[in-house]
């Protein structure tokens, strides 16, 4: 009875979605308060009805409903419960359940934290996200029912996928499409603007904060997913090009030239239109990324179990809702009014060529991801694009990002001198260039050339960024004083790009200098790798709850003394007789050691994989900063009015920048 | 439907030939570029009944005779193009992570710099009109 | 105007792009071996390992070289149409045993039926690398001259036999 509830709490909340999108709209149009009045009591009902079908369906989980098919397919009585109930996103039905919710959690947080807003524009804005709500709804009910019973009733479920079965696969999937889908608030903003015909640059800064929330939910969730698959997949990799992480990446590329560029339009009425366009590609590319997953168009590793009807379907919500977006855009966009006007040489220029650097940069990814089906298409064969070309052509995109970076930093709004900018800079190029090789041909024997480029880099985004700090307080008496006034969104600027900094210095180091070896190895065998010793001292057998293993336990000595122990297993699933690694690993600020334990081969003996992996952890420790700095621009004080007023009576000697 | 079927069909014969079992005997080099050769290659050939895994990622019993064979032949000093000729000789270029150069990729290869000028040359172009269009107000 | 439609234009490509992308079978990779002359094997047959079986011993009629192994469950399915198919039809039918224990492949014709005319016995999966296969079963279609014509791969069933691969073999058999 209890899975039928959870059913038609979606058909609910279906008719509170076409509500919360029909009435406000039209509402907003007519000028009809009564109608607009019903979009706040509409969103905050289906988020319930939502939240109960979804709170049903982790029941069934926890309590082992395997007369639901989708249960039954992806869960069993051996699974721990905390896996049960991650099990609810583990495949197509529930992960597409997971997505609604957490739309409809980002329209209510909308309802409640908009009071500012004019009603006719809020109406709009909870319209928009009631009309892709209604979309998903429809399809989920149409072709993905989670709730569908099964007969006859197996006896025990099919379990998990073990991949799944892992603590970073929680958090992992939420995180992420809390990212994905809050790029829906930027985008109903964006269509909220477009519907009203005015285009002033008001909804850039109330869209702002909930863009940097998308962005930082979006960052942290592809952190997550990259650390996951380097301890998860057993091969020491943190970033392969599936198109699965494209499918990700593309949304933040955009979704970062968005940050970027509601920052110009907000502070100086530009771009507005270039704006609105990255608000729509931002979410267009979150659906085409739900689109390229699910529809089975093009293999991946983390493909869920694909069916065309639902890439028709999706297909169709993709065409309806961003080809719609772009036929309105077309007719209002030309209306639109320039604003302020800057020179060449300006920071409107800098944060012009960011995004379109950042574009370019998508615009690669998407090209490398869907061109197999390109070529395909034109019936010339198939091939397949990966890792190598990537990395080859993405690298030379990155680099003038980074030059204009440090670049643009410093230069003034409006225009600059050039001779005054290149003078500031001149220093710290150099500065940057010096210690950058020294780095490089001191510690690094082999890849020096590389490794100086991402030194150099990092250091130029560092100590530019550094530096524009120091602009602001170097002719102020009472430094410390001075950089209290300073804006959180300039300490959030300074945070994330120093974050953008440490990433490049992970990637750069990890790529040119992990090494690796693929040994075999029994009871007491010590091999000499990367000026360590690894002795094998025990290989024992352990049984999780639903899994048998083969541990390997491993001293890791350097100069005589022990470093650590680490720990690897071999696990195989009995459910689905599925073999996972556990790796062993020993993370550290300046290097990680990773061990894999193969397969069993003759004479008692495994195969074993080691790596010594430098600066891995500052990829991640770069996302975190990014999206700490992120945070600190969501706290800036000018989206909070009330207390801004109070703050300028008492700081009445100093302007706010 | 019928992708739908093949698709059904595809799991089935990814899951058996997991089946065998696989031989994750390592392999030992004497020359150091060949070892080198040898990692990078395995990295940039595809494992075909993997869903998307390199050669070097994959578990697959014919990943695994592939490394064997490429194993083989580099010890028998064949050079990276004749090895990655004989793959796509018998699977095709879909073998290939890294695209050839030629007809059907020049746009995959260059496209992303054809982006780049387009876009910076449309930037320029738009900033100077703008500018151009009335003096800077301060 | 026209600028401003530049984004929906691209948009309209990409959707038709992914129109098509989805009649496409993402994990079908056609056999570059289409049209080229089958590759050259000698190995000993399954039923006896003294005598072989060559490339040689197949060319001059129209035959069909079918990749099985008894591991492989796919291969089940598609057991029954082929014996009965030969049964109907009179076929040319070869066997390759790919990667398999001699005697579990012997038991399997044994329980099942065994409708090739002979199996080569590829036990370390050479040949198989050979003919680029790379999931089992697997099925090559030869002309008489020895051309690989026609690759499937996957299990036959009886529909994509009548509708597909029969029509092929009277047409590749009217030829000289």
């Amino acid at each position: 009875m209890i899975a039928e509830l959870g059913h038609f709490s979606l058909v609910l909340a279906l008719a509170m979605a076409i509500i919360q999108s029909t009435f406000p709209i039209m509402g907003a149009a007519m000028g009809n308060l009564t109608y607009m009045s019903l979009a706040r009591p509409a969103a905050r009902l289906q988020f319930l009805f939502v939240s109960i079908s979804f709170g049903i369906l982790v029941y069934s989980f926890l309590i082992n409903d395997f007369s639901i098919s989708y249960v039954a397919n992806n869960s069993n009585t051996l699974l721990p419960w905390i896996y049960r109930f991650s099990a609810v996103w583990g495949a197509h039905e529930g992960s597409l359940l997971l997505w609604i919710l957490i739309l409809s959690i980002w329209t209510i947080a909308v309802t409640y934290f908009s009071h500012r807003l004019p009603e006719y524009f809020l109406s709009r804005v909870i319209g928009v996200m009631g009309l892709v709500s209604i979309g998903f709804l429809l399809f989920m009910l149409f072709t993905s029912n989670p709730f569908e019973r099964i007969f006859p009733i197996p006896l025990d479920g099919a379990d998990l996928n073990p991949l799944l079965q892992d603590p970073g696969l929680i958090i992992h999937p939420p995180i992420l499409y809390m990212g994905y889908v809050g790029f829906s608030v930027a985008f109903g903003f964006a269509i909220a603007a477009l519907l009203g015909g005015n285009l002033d640059t008001t909804w850039a800064r109330w869209s702002r904060p909930w863009t940097l929330l998308a962005w930082i939910f979006l960052t942290i969730g592809i952190a997550l997913g990259s650390w996951w698959a380097y301890y998860e997949l057993g091969w020491g990799g943190w970033w392969f090009w599936d198109p699965v992480e494209n499918a990700s990446f593309m949304p933040w590329l955009i979704g970062t030239a968005l940050i970027h560029s509601l920052a110009a339009t907000d502070k100086r009425e530009i771009f507005k239109n270039w704006t609105i366009l990255l608000a729509i590609c931002a979410f267009a590319l979150s659906l085409l990324g739900t689109f390229l997953v699910r529809s089975g168009v093009i293999t991946s590793v983390h493909a869920f179990a694909t069916d065309p009807t639902r890439g028709i379907f999706i297909l169709a919500l993709l065409a309806i809702f961003v080809g719609g977006s772009l036929v309105l855009y077309a007719f209002r966009a030309p209306s639109t009014k320039s604003g302020g006007k800057f020179k060449l040489l300006s920071r409107e220029t800098f944060l012009l060529f960011n995004s379109i650097l950042f574009l370019v940069a998508m615009l690669t990814v998407l090209l490398g991801t869907i061109y197999p089906l390109i070529i395909e298409a034109l019936n010339l064969g198939k091939l397949s694009v990966g890792a190598p070309y990537f990395n080859a052509v993405f690298v030379p995109i990155m680099a003038p990002l980074i030059i204009f970076l440090g670049l643009g930093v410093l230069t003034k709004w409006k225009q600059d001198d050039f001779s005054l900018l290149l003078k500031q800079l001149r220093n710290l190029l150099i500065a940057s260039l010096f210690i950058g090789i020294s780095i490089g041909l001191i510690f690094f024997e082999n890849n020096q050339l590389k490794s100086i480029a991402g030194i150099v880099a990092a250091l130029w985004i560092s100590t530019t960024s550094l530096y524009s700090l120091f602009v602001k307080i170097k002719n102020k008496k009472n430094k410390l004083a001075a950089m209290r006034i300073i804006s959180r969104s300039f300490y959030g600027m300074l945070v994330a790009h120093i974050g953008f900094a440490v990433c490049i210095v992970g990637i750069t180091i990890t790529s040119q200098h992990s090494v690796d070896i693929h040994q075999r190895m029994k009871i007491g065998d010590v091999i000499e790798f990367s000026n360590y010793q690894f002795h094998l001292k025990d290989l024992k057998a352990v049984s999780g709850p639903n899994y048998e293993a083969t541990e390997a336990i491993v001293d890791v000595i350097k100069n005589e003394s022990l470093i650590t122990t680490l720990r690897s297993q071999k696990r195989t699933y009995t459910v689905r007789n599925m073999p996972m690694t556990e790796a062993g690993i020993d993370a550290g600020f300046t290097r990680d050691i990773y061990m894999a334990l193969g397969e069993p081969l003759d004479n008692e003996s495994w195969s074993v994989r080691l790596y010594h992996k430098p600066f891995v952890r500052w990829i991640w420790l770069g996302a975190i900063l990014m999206a700490i700095g992120g945070l600190l621009a969501v706290l800036d004080k000018r989206y909070r009015l009330r207390i801004l007023k109070k703050k300028i009576i008492t700081i009445n000697n100093e302007a706010i920048p | 439907m019928k992708i739908l079927y093949q698709s059904i069909v595809f799991a089935l014969v990814i899951l058996t030939t997991h089946k065998s079992y696989p031989n994750d005997e390592p392999v030992y080099f004497t020359d150091k570029n060949q070892e080198q050769r040898y990692y990078l290659l395995i990295e940039e050939i595809r494992c075909l009944v993997c869903q998307n895994q390199s050669l070097a990622d994959s578990n697959a019993p014919l990943a695994q005779d592939l490394r064997n064979e490429i194993f083989k032949m580099i010890k028998s000093e064949k050079s990276n193009n004749q090895i990655t000729e004989f793959l796509v000789e018998r699977y095709g270029d879909f073998v290939l992570y890294r695209p050839p150069l030629n007809d059907n990729t020049w746009l995959l290869w260059f496209g992303p710099f054809l982006f780049l000028i387009i876009a910076i040359t449309t930037a320029i172009i738009f900033i100077k009109k703008q500018s151009q269009n009335n003096t800077i107000d301060n | 105007m026209i600028r401003y439609l530049f984004p929906l234009t691209i948009f309209i490509g990409l959707t038709v792009l992914f129109i098509y992308g989805l009649q496409n079978d993402p994990r079908y990779v056609p056999s570059p071996l289409i049209n080229k002359i089958a590759p050259k094997f000698t190995l000993p047959t399954l039923h006896n390992p003294e005598s072989n079986i060559s490339i040689n011993d197949i060319k001059g009629t129209v035959s069909l070289i079918n990749v099985w192994a008894s591991w492989c469950i796919a291969c089940r399915l598609e057991h029954s149409v082929l014996n009965e198919a030969v049964k109907k039809y009179h076929l040319t039918l070869y066997g390759l045993n790919y990667k398999d224990k001699r005697t579990n492949a012997l038991i399997w014709l044994e329980n099942l039926g065994n409708p090739y005319i002979e199996s080569a016995y590829d036990e370390y999966g050479n040949t198989g690398i050979d003919y680029g296969v790379y999931g089992v079963p697997e099925t090559f279609l030869l002309d008489k001259k020895g051309v690989i014509r026609y690759k499937h791969i996957g299990p036959i069933d009886k529909r994509q036999l009548d509708d597909i691969i029969m029509p092929l073999i009277k047409e590749l058999e009217q030829e000289k």
